[in-house]
């Protein structure tokens, strides 16, 4: 049963990672904003005993504000230099929840009681169905196609009168609102969290999740977090040596299919022209 | 002390950088097998200086593996892809060492007896100010090798256009596999360094110290072995720093905090230009 909702999870936090990276930012800090997540709606279940779904929503907007604000700055900063303010970012919040507020969160020594709002199974794929609908219709819509145009070549779009700022804003806090709320059911899930959940390694998941499946198509987040997710129950046998054997799978993939597995050629059936080239590869 | 760990590991980030325009996550793994190697050499019986120097050319060798396992397959792709490789890598790297060494902190014996100085107010041991030295000198070493001597000047011209430089007769395969080789042996002899100064060798060590020389190199200026060497003694200094005036506690949030404004505030670096043309995801 635990698998089903590491796979929720799992899947929302890649959605999170495609949402600013369909515009073309990479963020190495969306463990950050799911700590601001599960803090938040852990704070506000236990200590003003709060509902479940409001605490969840609150601790969503919470995480997206934030993201809001952080990529304010990072829309003068591109690639590699945004992929480290992220990681910053990131690191920063988890070191604020160790040292800060610990009368509410217990600091480094985690937070515990979150017992009395547990969430089912059913609540973390009822979150992960919302997305997944509101992503198929984005890709859809017009905001989709620019955001996809913005990815390719930011220049061009801008001189065809796509508003970019606003663009990847809007996206980068999309990611962190959804960060957030895979953070809060995560909390409610297992019923404890301590900062250490949040650290760099998780952040570099997610991002794998994406990059693996597939970057271009918001499918390939969730087919990476299914693979990821379930690839470590089949290699059980492996024992130890599973991250090792974790290890060489990503260098392996990226050898063989350096756009991730799911492309966007693949998706929309066109095998006419394997040889066309995407704009990353 | 710190900081010269930090520039040296920054230095070796930046080689890479500089030259290739690609961030190899690994090095912060090649700095902890550096560490082991060493510390294994030593229980074998080697004297230290040999286990060093071993462990070193080591080093130096695990980075032409992975330059051939992540970095040549995709020179003509995006740099994101090479970078995901090497987290793959890194990920290899620490589980294997787990499974071998195990999972336990080990130190180094105590290679000569210190004798302690007292300089003013401030204590300082033999051995720190030895490895001080190694660290100053493999560094100036280092300068006068890329500024000064002929395969300096093939890596330099690299950096700017590997057409051109092959165009004008620098041989690039072998010019990137030295520079790899090179950073290799840098990130195994800070490992070392590391390892004898803070007394601790253990798989796990990797990674706070790689993040931590990224962020000295973005901090120096990206791509500039000056401006490495400046960011790393810098994020030393912030991080001792804090540890004396705030408490430990306070240490990454410090440092991160820093890394964060540097990038909102002059995101080319203390001494660094941003190459905007060239785009890095």
């Amino acid at each position: 049963m635990d698998i089903f909702s590491a796979l929720g999870i799992n899947i929302l936090l890649a959605l999170s990672v495609y949402s600013p990276f369909a515009t073309g930012q990479l963020s190495l800090g969306n463990a950050g904003f799911m700590a601001i997540g599960a803090y938040v709606s852990a704070i506000l279940t236990v200590h003003l005993s709060l509902s479940l779904f409001p605490s969840l929503v609150a601790g969503g907007m919470i995480a997206g504000m934030v993201g809001v604000l952080v990529g304010f700055p990072a829309l003068r900063i591109k690639g590699i230099f945004l992929a480290m303010i992220t990681l910053a970012f990131g690191e920063i919040t988890r070191n604020f929840f160790m040292n800060f507020l610990s009368s509410l969160t217990g600091g480094t020594y985690g937070f515990r009681g979150i017992g009395d709002t547990p969430v089912s199974l059913a609540w973390i794929w009822g979150w992960v169905l919302f997305f997944l609908v509101f992503f198929f219709f984005l890709s859809r819509s017009r905001t989709g196609l620019s955001m996809i145009a913005t990815h390719d070549d930011a220049i061009v779009s801008e001189l065809v009168g796509i508003n970019i700022v606003r663009l990847k804003i809007g996206a980068f806090g999309m990611g962190a609102f959804i960060a957030g709320v895979a953070g809060g059911l995560f909390a409610h899930y297992y019923l404890y969290i301590e900062p250490e959940f949040f650290n760099v390694w998780k952040s570099i998941h997610m991002v794998l999740f994406v990059i693996m499946g597939g970057m271009l198509t918001f499918w390939g987040g969730v087919l990476g977090a299914t693979v990821f997710t379930l690839l470590p129950e089949f290699t059980r046998v492996l024992q130890d040596w599973r991250g090792a054997f974790f290890g060489a799978v990503i260098i392996g993939l990226m050898i063989a299919r350096p756009s991730g597995l799911l492309t966007r050629e693949l998706l929309r059936f066109n095998f006419r022209h394997p040889d066309r080239k995407g704009p990353l590869s | 002390m710190l900081g010269s760990t930090y520039a040296l590991i920054a230095i070796s980030f930046t080689l890479l950088m500089g030259i290739l325009n690609m961030l190899n996550f690994a090095i912060g793994e090649v700095f902890m097998l550096g560490a082991i190697l060493a510390l294994t050499f030593v229980k074998l019986g080697f004297s230290f200086y040999w286990a060093f120097l071993l462990a070193i050319l080591c080093s130096g060798g695990i980075c032409l593996i992975i330059e051939r396992l992540s970095f040549r397959p995709f020179r003509n792709t995006s740099p994101l892809i090479p970078l995901l490789s090497t987290i793959g890598v890194s990920i290899l790297f620490q589980n294997t060492a787990e499974n071998i060494w195990g999972a336990e902190r080990s130190q180094f014996p105590q290679w000569m007896e210190p004798i302690d100085f007292h300089i003013g107010p401030v204590l300082v041991s033999s051995t720190q100010l030895i490895i001080l030295g190694a660290a100053v000198l493999l560094m100036i070493g280092l300068d006068l090798f890329v500024q000064r001597t002929r395969m300096g000047r093939g890596m330099r011209a690299v950096a700017e256009n590997i057409e051109t430089a092959n165009i004008l007769g620098v041989n690039s395969n072998l010019t990137i596999s030295i520079t790899f080789f090179v950073s290799g042996l840098l990130a195994g002899a800070s490992g070392i360094l590391f390892g004898l100064s803070f007394y601790i060798v253990s798989p796990f060590m990797g990674m706070e110290p790689g993040v931590k020389g990224i962020s000295a190199m973005i901090v120096g200026g990206m791509g500039n072995l000056r401006g490495a060497i400046i960011g790393g003694m810098f994020i030393g200094i912030i991080e001792v720093l804090s540890v004396a005036y705030i408490g430990a506690p306070a240490k990454d949030f410090a440092v991160y905090g820093a890394l964060f404004l540097a990038l909102v505030i002059r995101p080319q670096g203390i001494l660094g230009m941003i190459q905007s043309e060239r785009e890095r995801i």
